[in-house]
């Protein structure tokens, strides 16, 4: 009956409460100050007192005990892309034996790279194209000269270069990575970030030598990421040579594509010591084109477009 | 009645076209033939006067007389000038006519800045020109914040580490390397597969020497003796023995000193081995030097 229900108040449905306030109404800055941090304690101390609650409880239970709950990640909520790859994918491994790289992968090329940057590069961006060509074996540094990218296209596929790398400068520093493959490849177009030359990394090794080096790719799941990736493979040779004992990674997190140079060494079985040379930097995708680069008349296969694309914070693209 | 307006403008009170600097004063006004605030160069103060202005790159002149000072709205008179540099100045010769040096000068002058500077502008559109992007301070500032938790949680060192941990574990790198017990496990399965190949011996000896090394280390013998104890131990054949001796050194000379190395520092003698086939610790040991 209702007697039983409430036990204090004799009211039929309605509990009454006695009238709490919110701290949000104090009209004094301080005094509304004060006991916002009052009860931010004590809302830590209750927290704490759960926490110690709830490990007594598992501690009791022991081997009974219910199983950790998993913190919630972006990457564990991520929202789920419909073109993620799986692995066993036919469809996509066709694709991969016929696209503009299945030259390179079937090791019927040997990628020879051009890196340029924009007109009248400054001294860091020349610096940081002269470290990424220690880092890319095969690879020539050229100065632009005020030449359009349209005409310098067809005399690189005329010597043989199979990737042409861009870094755009503004106000001295490095802020955009254009790679094209050259056969009438795809061309990413980066956003380029944290740049760090080798001089300001701490702790790092020596020169990177000429040795090829091997080539790390995490993370790049969907369609799109696949694609990029496959683009960042081809910039090495296929063969690395262990004794040169470098790696070069890219790895994608939330649509970030961290690059690090390292050097490794096994101390033992199960443990692995590396050690950073070489230049850093962070990409971000904004358009993959097609052909070749071409800005206008280009068949954009992913523009990165703001209104539509960031929607959500769990929702990653490559 | 110029002068007066000369006198009163120019000098004395207020003219809203003048702009005063530290060193000079300058004339903002349209029809100004040089630019500068001066007696001769003033349109206003002067009643006969001609300029050059251009128009979507066409040039014009423009004259301004007396008899039409009552007129404002006619006051000026526009004449086109050719596109041909010296065609131009002979116009502005011929329309010019009869009047006073400093006017026809200036016009020329002005008549051929104008013109250099058209012919840089149609340079320039030829060339590739920076599209210059404006840069949203809040998506900047956001996008800046997401890179360094991205990074954070990329954890990257650890997942380069894994990475090249897992390659070796798959055999990736082949024979370069060779650790005690991954290949003792790995001995272990080929033995009782039965199929016993030269390397697992070799990482076998490798194995037996870090527990030896400790062992012997109680009977004070020399480093060199109980290598060849170990070797005496497990290997069978001499050929194992060479190329093991020959991996030794491709993993010495490939370490580059980094490697810690492994226990005391192997040195490299010719010696002979006698085999023995007991498992027990032997108490003999031979060398030839």
């Amino acid at each position: 009956g209702s007697a039983a229900e409430d036990g204090g108040p004799p009211a039929p449905e309605r509990v009454l409460f006695p009238p709490t306030f919110s701290v949000s109404e104090i009209k004094n800055k301080q005094r509304r100050h004060f006991m916002f941090l009052r009860w931010k304690q004590q809302q830590r101390k209750e927290k704490l007192a759960a926490r110690k609650k709830r490990r007594k409880e598992r501690e009791a239970l022991g081997d009974k005990a219910p199983p950790k709950a998993i913190p919630k990640t972006i990457e564990n909520q991520r929202v789920y892309d419909e073109t993620t790859v799986d692995p066993n994918d036919e469809e996509v491994a066709f694709d991969e034996a016929t696209d503009e790289f299945a030259p390179y992968f079937n090791r019927q090329t040997v990628p020879k790279i051009l890196i340029t940057t924009s007109d009248r590069p400054r001294g860091r961006t020349v610096r940081f194209c002269e470290q990424l060509s220690t880092v890319i074996p095969n690879s020539h540094v050229y100065y632009r000269r005020g030449l359009a990218l349209k005409r310098i296209i067809p005399q690189c596929i005329a010597r043989d270069f199979t990737d042409l790398i861009v870094i755009n400068e503004d106000r001295k520093i490095p802020n955009g990575l254009v790679l094209s493959h050259l056969p009438d490849g795809p061309t990413a177009h980066f956003r380029m970030s944290s740049v760090r030359l080798r001089k300001e990394i701490k702790r790092k090794g020596k020169e990177p030598t000429e040795h090829v080096p091997e080539v790390i790719l995490n993370n790049f799941t969907t369609r799109l990421g696949h694609s990029v990736g496959r683009m960042f493979a081809s910039l090495f040779p296929h063969d690395p040579q262990f004794i040169g004992r470098q790696v070069a990674t890219f790895h994608n997190q939330r649509d970030y594509i961290f690059f690090r140079f390292h050097r490794y060494i096994f101390k033992s079985e199960k443990k692995v010591g590396i050690q950073e040379l070489g230049p850093r930097f962070t990409l971000k995708l904004r358009s993959l084109q097609k052909g070749t680069f071409d800005s206008k008349f280009g068949e954009y296969e992913w523009i990165h477009k703001r209104r539509e694309m960031d929607t959500s914070r769990r929702k990653f693209h490559l | 009645s110029s002068q007066v307006v000369w006198d009163m403008l120019g000098n004395r009170q207020f003219c809203s076209y003048k702009i005063t600097t530290k060193t000079q004063n300058f004339c903002r006004n349209e029809y100004n033939l040089t630019g500068l605030c001066n007696r001769s160069s003033c349109p206003l103060a002067n009643s006969q006067y001609a300029t050059i202005r251009e128009e979507k790159g066409r040039c014009y002149l423009y004259m301004k007389t007396i008899e039409r000072a009552a007129f404002p709205r006619r006051l000026w008179e526009r004449v086109l000038l050719s596109k041909n540099y010296e065609k131009a100045l002979e116009e502005i010769d011929e329309n010019l006519i009869y009047w006073p040096r400093f006017i026809r000068h200036k016009c020329k002058q002005r008549f051929t800045k104008i013109t250099q500077y058209l012919i840089r502008i149609r340079k320039l559109t030829l060339k590739r020109q920076r599209k210059l992007v404006p840069l949203r301070r809040k998506i900047e500032r956001r996008e800046k914040r997401r890179e360094e938790k991205a990074l954070i949680a990329a954890q990257l060192d650890n997942a380069i580490e894994k990475e090249l941990l897992e390659r070796l574990k798959q055999d990736t790198y082949g024979d370069i390397y060779n650790f005690p017990i991954h290949a003792f496990d790995k001995a272990l399965q080929q033995q009782d597969a039965e199929s016993e190949s030269e390397s697992d011996a070799e990482k076998e000896d490798d194995d037996e020497d870090m527990d030896k090394r400790e062992f012997v280390e109680a009977d004070d013998s020399d480093l060199s003796d109980f290598e060849d104890m170990d070797k005496l131990e497990t290997s069978s054949e001499e050929e194992q023995e060479e190329e093991e001796e020959t991996e030794k050194k491709a993993s010495h000379s490939k370490s580059k000193g980094k490697t810690p190395l492994k226990g005391p520092a192997r040195r490299k003698r010719p010696y002979i081995e006698i085999e023995y086939e007991e498992e027990t610790e032997p108490t003999t040991k031979t060398k030839a030097a």
